[in-house]
């Protein structure tokens, strides 16, 4: 709460939603935004700096443990590490058997990456909202940045770039493999011929239309919002902080509920995202749904 | 929070990742778990398996065994009929063997009778004669009496 004492509660929760952008300033060229007004007219061709950072360390965190599992894997006696490796394979494998019913080896291993990726980018929300930013903004200091001026979010999927972007990909391979198994004709065909049959054309696409749109909206959404209210109320309580010492106390014991409680939201949302992506991809390689 | 490039290279680190995923984690972990699952369903086919044969093996020893116990009965009763048959043959040959030396003793125990009779009767003869001898000496001419004296000594 270093910073906030010379900013107003809005600054500080308005300093915590800000990503650090880097992008294309229209008056003053490549830098990092210094505000989100200057990140907004960035315009598209800006890029989260924070988010990427985040996410692909995580992402490689993953990769790295897995990939060092996978190499000394042995169908002897498992180590500790690969027992857990194990249990999350298998916990993967046993949901796309049950509601995966097509052939396709690929989505097993985009449900585990979705599952590990999207609990790892979540669970930087456990860590208090405070401690990276912090340290963050001290050590651009150093390099003579403005402490205030300097923006980070450390959890990527509170960033709807992260979120839609994975839904956005899920939703392309179930377009791909949608005209892949049913061809071209077979994929308009469940667009425009059902549920009303060959007459009720427009009414079937603008219903099968908004269904088929809604799948990497609610997708996405989903994640985010759960993920931004958690955040959020972090950023609520961490304010209480500054308060005295009663609303200190109090601000300590509901910031570790709310943490024990966001531990479920985390895990049932990289699970709802990898379940939901499982049964996206399977109605995508089914004839009828 | 505005939606800019990060969209896209959101969009491409996780292609990327799912794509070493799938090639380099996912096959290897599964494949493992796979051979586990049949090595152990092997196991367990095995394990079966050997109960199976000690049971067998278990039978099939009971019959020997008892096989084992028939065959040496036979062979005691079989012992037992022989002996009894070496000691009939024994007594067989024991009895007739003394029946032998019986005859034998008899025949000779005749012949020394006889033998003895002869000689006896021979010196009756003898002493007849010679006491015949010596109360007829004057009387009786040897020679013609002879034949009288032998009949005599025939009858005796």
């Amino acid at each position: 709460m270093a910073s906030s004492e010379t900013l107003t509660s809005q600054e500080y929760i308005q300093h915590h939603l800000t990503n650090l952008t880097l992008g294309w300033h229209p008056e003053h060229g490549l830098q990092f935004a210094h505000d989100s007004a200057d990140a907004a007219q960035m315009g598209f061709w800006a890029i989260n700096v924070d988010t990427m950072f985040f996410s692909i360390l995580l992402g490689s965190l993953f990769i790295w443990f897995f990939k060092g599992v996978a190499e000394r894997v042995t169908a002897g006696v498992p180590g500790a590490a690969q027992n857990f490796v194990e249990w999350i394979v298998d916990f993967v494998e046993e949901n796309v058997r049950g509601s995966f019913s097509g052939k396709n080896p690929m989505v097993a291993p985009l449900a585990l990456t979705i599952f590990v990726w999207v609990f790892l980018m979540n669970l930087m929300d456990l860590i208090p909202v405070d401690l990276i930013p912090h340290l963050f903004a001290q050590l651009m200091a150093v390099f003579g940045a403005d402490p205030h001026h300097v923006y980070l979010k450390v959890v990527p999927t509170t960033d709807p770039n992260a979120t839609f972007g994975m839904a956005l990909a899920v939703f392309f391979m179930v377009l791909y493999y949608s005209i892949k198994m049913k061809g071209v004709g077979g994929f308009l065909g469940e667009l425009t011929l059902q549920p009303f049959g060959k007459w009720g054309m427009p009414a079937n696409l603008i219903l099968e239309g908004i269904s088929l749109l809604s799948k990497p909206v609610s997708l996405a959404l989903r994640l985010f919002g759960n993920l931004y209210a958690g955040e959020m109320i972090f950023i609520l309580i961490a304010l209480l902080y500054g308060g005295g010492v009663v609303l200190a106390t109090t601000a300590g014991v509901l910031q570790f509920v709310w943490a024990v409680f966001h531990i479920l939201i985390i895990t049932l949302q990289a699970f709802i995202f990898m379940v939901l992506t499982i049964v996206y991809l399977d109605m995508a390689h089914q004839e009828h749904h | 929070m505005n939606i800019n490039l990060t969209l896209f290279a959101q969009m491409i680190t996780f292609a990327v990742f799912v794509g070493f995923c799938m090639k380099y984690i996912w096959p290897p972990i599964v494949n493992a778990l796979a051979e586990r699952k049949a090595k152990i369903s092997e196991g367990l086919a095995a394990a079966e398996r050997g109960h199976q044969e000690k049971a067998l093996g278990e039978q099939r020893a009971l019959e020997l065994l008892k096989d084992a116990k028939a065959s040496a009965a036979e062979v005691v009763t079989q012992a037992q009929k022989r002996a009894t048959d070496i000691i009939e043959e024994a007594k067989v040959d024991a009895r007739s063997e003394g029946d032998r030396l019986v005859a034998a003793a008899q025949a000779e125990i005749e012949r020394e009778t006889n033998r003895a009779r002869e000689e006896l009767r021979e010196k009756v003869a003898l002493l007849a004669m010679a006491a015949a001898e010596k109360i007829l000496q004057k009387e009786i001419d040897v020679r013609t009496h002879r034949s009288i004296v032998d009949d005599f000594a025939k009858q005796l």
